[in-house]
């Protein structure tokens, strides 16, 4: 059926139709017939924040803890311009995001108009696709097709350009169904005979590992549900990147942590003896390989991965397979129950002995303290006292993000949100809001540091308005710890500018906005304190007080490989662990 | 490779040593910006282009074929390939180098200033290359010349000394033999 509209009128029926019912958005000159349209409607909610880069944020919390694409609303030229770190977080992280932005009249583009700039040229290296609307007719296409590369094959952001005189003309609307894409295909089963070789290689393997990243969960709770049943059937251990917690079970039998540079020692040591690594939608990214030419030196590798151009990127594998997760591990599971003979599981006991003893060394221990609060102890505390809730965790970038992926534990995808490939400070308020705005019953608590924070502060403003009540748990050590960390290995403790100077009260910042504030430094009072946050019914936002020159480890120090780590207790060495090319790396 | 820069833990072993140029065919959609992703990509990522041929060859269609000559070991110009076919508009990418069996050519227009014995030697040059005269002057010629880019980095080798005033090349167009497509 097709009926005639307005493009504005179009651009709200369009997310009706792709059954989007909350947007993240800030009006301006060039969006106004939107926003107009969005006036006469009661279906999509519309979210207003305080800065157009804590819309992106906050859809791609949305978009994370759903499965579904999030949507951004914002104006020409500045608001435009704001959505490019998010849009750039979503495109490194692979999230589902359509951004629409509004554009000066066709008329006036080039003319350097108010409020102009070349949005689609900004955003060509940060999107997986961009559209400049032209034309009311391309208009339906564009927005259904938008949805569609979003969602498919490796998630995205997409951006859809739309003059204002756009937005006045009026077409013929066209629905969802009517509109295929030319293209773009992305392939979803793995070919047979690759398939074939890898269930061959597995069940040979005698030092088995499987790594698995946030592909995994891009590819729905479904493939989650096979990764668990893979691990099971093959008694494989597995390890899995920051993007991809929750995918299997941290309670798991087969779990040994996160991998990579804060990764655990058993992870990334199993990875560095292993006989056959299987990567399954990861990337081999440089937080988890640390020094290439020492990388796992002598196991032949499987790579499963939906995009063709992350196998052989950065490490050469022996089997590449193109393919989505969860398809892949279907026929994965198929093929490894119709092999004829099975390798017995007790070939592996001399493995999972070898892990044990790694194991045992308890590299994620710290020294706690009954004077002052350790972050990480504040984490398992926070923890404990959360983990038998609906909770949904979304973090900031540094330190506090790490000690949150080593000592929070998920047993469930979609309940981790965090900065992975752009590592974007002032992520995780705005995530934490979109989080909720998808899972409103739910507790959401953004790990916060107090520099981050501070990054996208205002957003505490739209979590009033809208009575979210996140709570925004800030493990406050007066430092950009991470920077301050980095600076203690590499630069003799100089510590140039990370001092987070004339910090707010964060209390009374919190009654200032309306929410709840609470402080405390005590380690005796962090469980009452953290109770407290729990049972008020507001946006909180909590003061944790922490030691301020912990160190985040274990660490594989930069340049170094995996069976390099620093260990807790083993500070002293980090200083000499770094050479000279170490130390040009980020 | 140059040896004095610090190796790059990173780095993976094989180096630039073992570097190949291959030429590669992509079928895109001719809208707006198209160009300008394929060329991003290449300058964003930091891959080389050594030339570049554009333009339109079905009209109704609304395709354009973009050929471009890059450099690289095997594993970069592989991962080049994939990253095209990440871009949305893009149709087909063929490594016409690695297939083996493509016709290349290029055309070029050559100026060449100069009198008495020097204009003799470039007719009779231009006529051994085949190549057309397409303007003249009492003092002067453009030349065209089609054909391998050998031979047209040959010919203006000749018309150097002779008074070669500026060149214009157009890059490779290039195509697979045989009766299937590219």
């Amino acid at each position: 059926m097709t009926e005639i509209m307005t493009g504005a009128e179009m651009v709200v029926r369009a997310l009706n139709d792709q059954g989007v019912d909350v947007i993240f958005g800030y009006p301006g000159g060039a969006v106004l017939p939107i926003y107009d349209v969005l006036f006469h409607q009661k279906h999509i909610r519309h979210v207003l924040v305080r800065h157009e880069q804590g819309a992106a944020h906050a859809a791609e919390g949305f978009a994370r803890s759903s499965g579904k694409a999030g949507v951004i609303l914002v104006t020409s030229g500045p608001g435009a311009t704001n959505v490019v770190t998010g849009l750039t977080d979503a495109l490194m992280d692979s999230i589902p995001v359509v951004c629409i932005t509004g554009q000066v009249p066709t008329h006036l583009i080039g003319s350097d108009a108010f409020q102009e700039c070349d949005t689609v040229g900004i955003t060509r290296h940060c999107t997986k696709h961009n559209y400049l609307v032209r034309q009311i007719e391309d208009l339906p296409r564009v927005l259904h097709e938008a949805f569609y590369v979003a969602q498919h094959g490796r998630p995205g952001p997409v951006v859809i350009d739309i003059p204002k005189d756009v937005q006045f003309a009026i077409g013929t609307y066209v629905g969802p169904r009517n509109i295929e894409h030319k293209t773009y295909r992305p392939r979803l089963d793995g070919d047979a005979q690759p398939l074939a070789r890898a269930v061959e290689m597995m069940a040979a393997a005698r030092r088995p590992i499987l790594y698995t990243g946030g592909g995994v969960i891009n590819a729905g709770p479904e493939a989650s549900r096979l990764l668990r049943e893979l691990a099971g059937l093959t008694s494989f251990p597995l390890t899995s990147t920051l993007m991809g917690l929750g995918a299997y079970p941290a309670s798991g039998k087969n779990w040994l942590g996160m991998l990579g540079m804060h990764g655990t020692y058993e992870a990334n040591n199993a990875m560095h003896g292993c006989d056959l690594m299987i990567a399954i939608g990861a990337r081999f990214d440089d937080r988890i390989t640390g020094r290439l030419d020492a990388f796992s030196p002598g196991s032949k590798k499987i790579h499963i991965d939906i995009d063709p151009s992350s196998i052989n990127k950065n490490v050469k594998v022996d089997l590449g397979i193109v393919g989505d997760c969860g398809h892949v591990l279907r026929q994965l599971i198929n093929a490894w129950r119709a092999l004829a003979s099975k390798p017995d599981k007790s070939v592996l006991a001399k493995w999972w002995a070898q892990i044990d003893k790694w194991r045992a060394r308890n590299s994620l221990t710290f020294k706690n303290s009954i004077k002052v609060i350790k972050p990480q102890y504040a984490v398992q505390r926070l923890y404990e006292l959360t983990k038998s809730r609906n909770t949904y965790i979304t973090t900031e970038v540094g330190q506090h993000q790490m000690w949150a992926a080593q000592h929070y534990h998920f047993e469930e995808p979609n309940r981790w949100m965090t900065s992975g490939g752009l590592g974007t400070m002032g992520y995780g308020l705005p995530a934490a809001i979109g989080v909720q705005m998808a899972h409103p019953g739910a507790l959401v608590i953004d790990i916060a540091g107090e520099a981050s924070i501070l990054m996208n502060m205002q957003e505490l403003s739209t979590a009033a308005q809208y009575r979210l009540p996140v709570k925004i748990f800030i493990l406050n050590n007066e430092y950009m710890g991470m920077v301050r960390q980095w600076q203690e290995l590499l630069h003799d403790g100089r510590y140039s500018h990370s001092y987070s100077e004339a910090l707010p009260d964060f209390v009374k910042l919190a009654e200032a906005y309306g929410a709840h504030g609470i402080r405390c430094s005590d380690p005796s009072k962090l469980d009452d304190a953290i109770m407290e946050m729990i049972d008020t019914p507001a946006t909180v936002v909590f003061d944790c007080v922490v030691d301020k020159t912990e160190n985040c480890l274990p660490m594989i120090p930069s340049g170094k490989a995996h069976n390099e780590m620093i260990l807790p207790g083993d500070e002293a060495e980090i200083e000499d662990a770094i050479d000279a090319s170490g130390k040009v790396l980020v | 490779m140059n040896m004095n820069a610090p190796l790059s833990p990173y780095s993976s072993a094989l180096g630039k040593a073992n570097s190949e140029v291959h030429t590669l065919s992509v079928l895109v959609d001719n809208e707006p910006g198209v160009l300008a992703r394929v060329v991003g990509l290449f300058s964003g990522r930091g891959y080389n282009i050594e030339s570049l041929t554009v333009a339109e060859v079905a009209h109704a269609e609304h395709l354009s074929r973009i050929t471009i000559v890059t450099s690289g070991t095997p594993e970069a110009i592989e991962q080049i390939g994939h990253q095209l076919e990440r871009l949305v508009p893009i149709h087909k990418v063929t490594d016409l180098t690695l297939r083996g069996n493509a016709v290349e050519r290029e055309l070029a227009m050559i100026k060449v200033a100069g009198k008495g014995a020097n204009r003799d030697e470039a007719l009779r040059l231009a006529e051994a290359f085949r190549a057309r005269v397409i303007d003249a002057s009492i003092e002067s010629f453009v030349f065209e010349l089609t054909g391998a880019v050998g031979k047209i980095d040959q010919f203006i080798e000749l018309m150097r000394p002779i008074g070669l005033v500026e060149v214009s090349r157009t890059g490779i167009a290039a195509m697979s033999r045989g009766p299937s497509p590219t």
